[in-house]
C-alpha cells in the first residue's frame, strides 16, 4: 500500500498490530496506546522501528517520555468532523517537540490534508490511490497562512 | 476600514479556487456528501427548505459602499432581488444556486468579501459593537482588535473542526451593544490600576438551548497576549469539548460541566506554555490601527445652525432624529439609522434597489461607510448634522426611514419556517400580524424602548432567551405554538428572560403580545420607567392574569 511521506508518495513499510494480533517476528509496528503501556518492555527489545495509535480521546501526554523511542505517532481519526487530531498533532510537534513521523490514519477528509500539515502531521494513508495525488495537490491550496505553523 | 494586502486577497482567493473544486468534485459524485456538507458549511452555504442560503461574512459588521454595491448585484443576478441582515451583523441570500455558488465567491472576492467560516463547527465572525469608533462612552476604537482576530481566526489550521460553532464578541464601551456576555468568548476593552487598556475576557456565554450567561475568566489580559490567550481557551476547548451530544457540545457546557475554577487552571497552564511564542507586538497593533483612523471630520460641522431648525419646524423629522439618529462623538456629527424594519418588511431585509441607494448615501455623507448591527438594521456612522435632515428624505423616499429603532416594532426575527428547514413555526407572518396591530406609531413611541427577539425553534437564532420579550416557535404535533419569555437582556445587565407560562397557539400569540404591552402600560410608574424595569419590579404574575385570563 502506497502512503504519503513529506509531500512524496511512497510504498508503506509500518504495520499496525491489532490488540488481539499475535506480534510479527520482524517489521516495523505500532500498536494501540493500551498495548505500548502494557508491553512497552518487551517491544524496546524488538529489532524494528516502533510506533503507537493514538485515538481522539487519548492524551498525548500519557506518551510524553516514550517519544524518543517512537519512530511512528499515528494519529486514529475515528470520524472526519472530530478534530482533536489536529490538536494531538500540534501538542506532539510543539509542546513536546517530537521529530518522528505524525500519520494521519482513518476517517480524516482529503480536504483536511491542508489544515493536518499545517498542525505538524507529515504522513497520511489513504484508502483511495486517486486520494494520494489529490492530497498532493491539496498540499498547496493556499500560499500564505494568518498563523504560525509548527511545519 | 481595513483595506486588504496581497496577502489577505490572495487568501481569498484561493479560497475560492478551492471550493470550486470541491462543489465540481462533489456535483461529479467524487466527494461524499456529508463530506461537501462539512465543506460547504465552512463556506457559508446551507441548504435550506427551498434553496441554498449562502452566508456572507461582515466583519464586525463594516462594509464600504462599493461592497454594498456588489451585494446588490449578487442580490440581483443571482437571487430574488433582496438578501437579509442577521443577528450576525452578517448578509444572508435565500435563493442562490448551488452550481453558481464559486461564482458568487469569486465576485465576493472581488471586493474583499467572503463567506469563509460563517457556517460549520468552526470559528464565526467576530462581532463588535455597532458604534465603534464613533460613540461616546468607549475607551479605544475595538475594530483594529476585531481584524487581528480575524486574521488569527481565519483558516486556523486546528481549529476548523470544533466539537461546534465559536464566536467571539468584542465591545469597548460602557454600554454592551454587541451582547458579549452571550458569546462563547466575550472581551471588554478596559483598563487596569496602572491606566493601561486590556482586555477583561468572559467564557462560556451563550444562547441556543441552554442559555447561559458568559463568566469572567480573566480580569484583566495585557493586549500582547491576546491571540495566546484565545489559542488556550480553543485548544483546551477542542479537546476536551464535549462531542458525544451536540446540544452539549458548546464550550459553556464544558466551563459549566468542570467549573469555572478547573477549566482556568486548564487555560492558564496551557496559556502560560505558549504565550511569549504567540506574542502580538505593539508595532502590529499600531499597523492595524491605521486601517481605523477617524475620517476627515469637518471642524465646521458643529457651526450648523440649520439642523435646529428643522428640529423645532418639523415634528416627524424630530421624532425620527429622536429614535433613529444618535449623538457622536464629534460636536456636529449624528449617526444615522437605517430601519430594515418596515411594517410591512420581513425584519432585516431590503433590495438591490435600496442596496444601491444606501450606498450612494453612504458615498454622499459619510465617508462610504456603511455598519450591519445586531439587531438587523444599518448605520451610516458619520452624517454631518446639516445633512441629516436631507438624509431622512431620501431614506423616507427609499422605506428606510420607519422611526422605530429600539422600540417594540424593531423587532429581531429569524428567517423562520418560511425559509429554514430548521424551524419549527413561522416567525415572519406573526412579526408581521404584531406590526399591524401596532400601526399607531404615537402608541409605539409610548411604549419606548421594548426589545422583542423571536425564533422559529430552540436554535434561537433571533436569540429570544435575551429578548425583553422573548417569543419561540415550538411545534406540537405539527402546528405551530409560541412560548413568551419577559424580563431577558443581551446588554450589561444581561439575564435570561422567565418564561411565561405554557405556549400559546398561532391565533393568540399576537393578542397575547398586546396584553403584555397593556399590562406594562397600565403598571409602569411613570413614562421613564422602562419595560425591562417595570417586569423587574412587579414580576411576571400580573402579565400571565392578562395573557391567560383573556385565553
Amino acid at each position: 500500500m502506497q502512503v504519503i511521506k513529506d509531500k512524496k508518495i511512497i510504498e508503506n513499510t509500518w504495520q499496525f498490530i491489532a490488540d488481539d494480533q499475535v506480534l510479527p517476528a520482524t517489521g516495523d509496528i505500532s500498536v494501540s496506546l493500551t498495548r505500548w503501556q502494557q508491553e512497552k518492555q518487551q517491544l524496546v527489545q524488538r529489532d524494528s522501528l516502533l510506533g503507537v495509535r493514538l485515538d481522539p480521546s487519548e492524551e498525548v501526554a500519557d506518551l510524553a517520555e516514550d517519544l524518543p523511542k517512537l519512530a511512528l505517532l499515528e494519529l486514529n481519526f475515528g470520524l472526519y468532523t472530530d478534530g482533536r487530531g489536529f490538536s494531538q498533532a500540534r501538542q506532539l510537534r510543539h509542546q513536546y517537540g517530537y521529530q518522528g513521523e505524525v500519520r494521519a490514519v482513518g476517517a480524516f477528509m482529503l480536504d483536511q490534508v491542508y489544515y493536518l500539515v499545517r498542525v505538524g502531521v507529515n504522513g497520511f494513508e489513504l484508502e483511495n490511490p486517486q486520494h494520494l495525488t489529490w492530497a498532493l495537490e491539496s498540499m498547496e491550496d493556499f500560499s500564505y497562512s494568518y498563523q504560525p505553523s509548527t511545519m | 476600514m481595513y483595506q486588504y494586502n496581497e496577502i489577505d486577497q490572495t487568501l481569498i482567493e484561493e479560497r475560492v479556487t478551492q471550493f470550486r473544486r470541491q462543489t465540481e468534485r462533489f456535483l461529479k459524485g467524487e466527494i461524499a456528501p456529508d463530506h461537501y456538507r462539512t465543506l460547504r458549511l465552512m463556506n457559508g452555504l446551507y441548504i435550506q427548505t427551498h434553496a441554498p442560503m449562502l452566508r456572507v461574512a461582515v466583519p464586525y459588521g463594516l462594509l464600504s459602499s462599493k461592497q454594498l454595491r456588489k451585494l446588490a448585484h449578487i442580490a440581483r443576478t443571482y437571487d430574488k432581488g433582496y438578501c437579509h441582515f442577521t443577528t450576525r451583523q452578517n448578509v444572508q441570500f435565500n435563493w442562490p444556486e448551488l452550481a453558481q455558488t464559486p461564482d458568487i465567491l469569486a465576485e465576493l472576492a472581488t471586493v474583499q468579501m467572503h463567506a469563509i467560516q460563517t457556517s460549520g463547527n468552526c470559528m464565526r465572525n467576530t462581532t463588535t459593537d455597532h458604534l465603534a469608533g464613533i460613540c461616546k462612552d468607549e475607551i479605544i476604537d475595538p475594530r483594529p482588535f476585531c481584524e487581528i482576530i480575524r486574521q488569527w481566526t481565519s483558516f486556523h489550521p486546528e481549529f476548523a473542526y470544533l466539537p461546534r460553532k465559536f464566536k467571539i464578541a468584542v465591545t469597548a464601551a460602557a454600554q454592551d451593544r454587541a451582547a458579549t456576555q452571550l458569546h462563547d468568548i466575550g472581551l471588554h476593552l478596559v483598563k487596569n490600576a496602572a491606566d493601561e487598556i486590556g482586555f477583561k475576557v468572559f467564557v462560556g456565554g451563550g444562547l441556543g438551548r441552554t442559555p447561559i450567561i458568559g463568566q469572567v475568566i480573566r480580569p484583566f489580559l495585557e493586549q500582547k497576549h491576546l491571540l495566546s490567550y484565545l489559542e488556550a481557551i480553543l485548544r483546551i476547548y477542542n479537546l476536551y469539548g464535549r462531542r458525544d451530544n451536540k446540544y452539549k457540545a458548546r464550550i459553556k457546557i464544558l466551563v459549566k460541566e468542570e467549573g469555572l475554577e478547573k477549566f482556568t487552571q486548564l487555560v492558564e497552564a496551557e496559556w502560560l506554555r505558549i504565550r511569549d511564542e504567540l506574542e502580538l507586538t505593539a508595532e502590529r497593533i499600531q499597523e492595524i490601527q491605521q486601517h481605523f483612523v477617524p475620517p476627515a471630520y469637518q471642524a465646521a460641522a458643529a457651526s450648523d445652525l440649520s439642523f435646529n431648525t428643522h428640529l423645532t419646524e418639523d415634528a416627524a423629522f424630530a421624532k425620527w432624529v429622536k429614535y433613529n439618529t444618535l449623538e457622536h462623538k464629534i460636536p456636529g456629527y449624528r449617526a444615522v439609522f437605517i430601519s430594515l424594519k418596515a411594517p410591512e418588511v420581513p425584519p432585516g431585509d431590503v433590495t438591490d434597489s435600496q442596496l444601491d441607494a444606501i450606498a450612494d448615501l453612504a458615498d454622499q455623507y459619510s465617508f462610504g461607510e456603511i455598519r450591519s448591527t445586531h439587531r438587523q438594521n444599518l448605520i451610516l456612522g458619520d452624517v454631518q448634522q446639516a445633512d441629516v435632515y436631507v438624509l431622512w428624505q431620501k431614506l423616507t423616499a427609499l422605506n428606510l426611514a420607519t422611526p422605530n429603532i429600539g422600540t417594540v416594532t424593531d423587532i429581531i426575527c429569524c428567517p423562520g419556517l418560511d425559509f429554514c428547514e430548521l424551524a419549527n413555526a413561522g416567525s415572519i407572518g406573526v412579526t408581521k400580524e404584531i406590526n399591524t396591530a401596532l400601526d399607531d406609531m404615537d402608541y409605539i413611541h409610548d411604549l419606548g424602548d421594548i426589545k422583542i427577539n423571536f425564533s422559529g425553534c430552540m436554535n434561537g437564532c433571533a436569540h429570544q432567551s435575551v429578548g425583553n420579550i422573548g417569543i419561540l416557535g415550538v411545534d406540537k404535533k405539527g402546528t405551530e405554538w409560541y412560548q413568551i419569555t419577559l424580563g431577558g437582556s443581551s446588554e450589561n445587565n444581561a439575564a435570561i428572560g422567565e418564561r411565561l407560562g405554557p405556549a400559546v397557539d398561532r391565533n393568540q400569540i399576537k393578542d397575547a403580545i398586546l396584553d403584555i404591552l397593556k399590562v406594562y402600560i397600565k403598571q409602569r410608574l411613570s413614562e421613564d420607567e422602562s419595560f425591562l424595569a417595570t417586569v423587574s419590579r412587579i414580576g411576571l404574575e400580573p402579565f400571565k392574569e392578562q395573557v391567560y385570563a383573556s385565553h
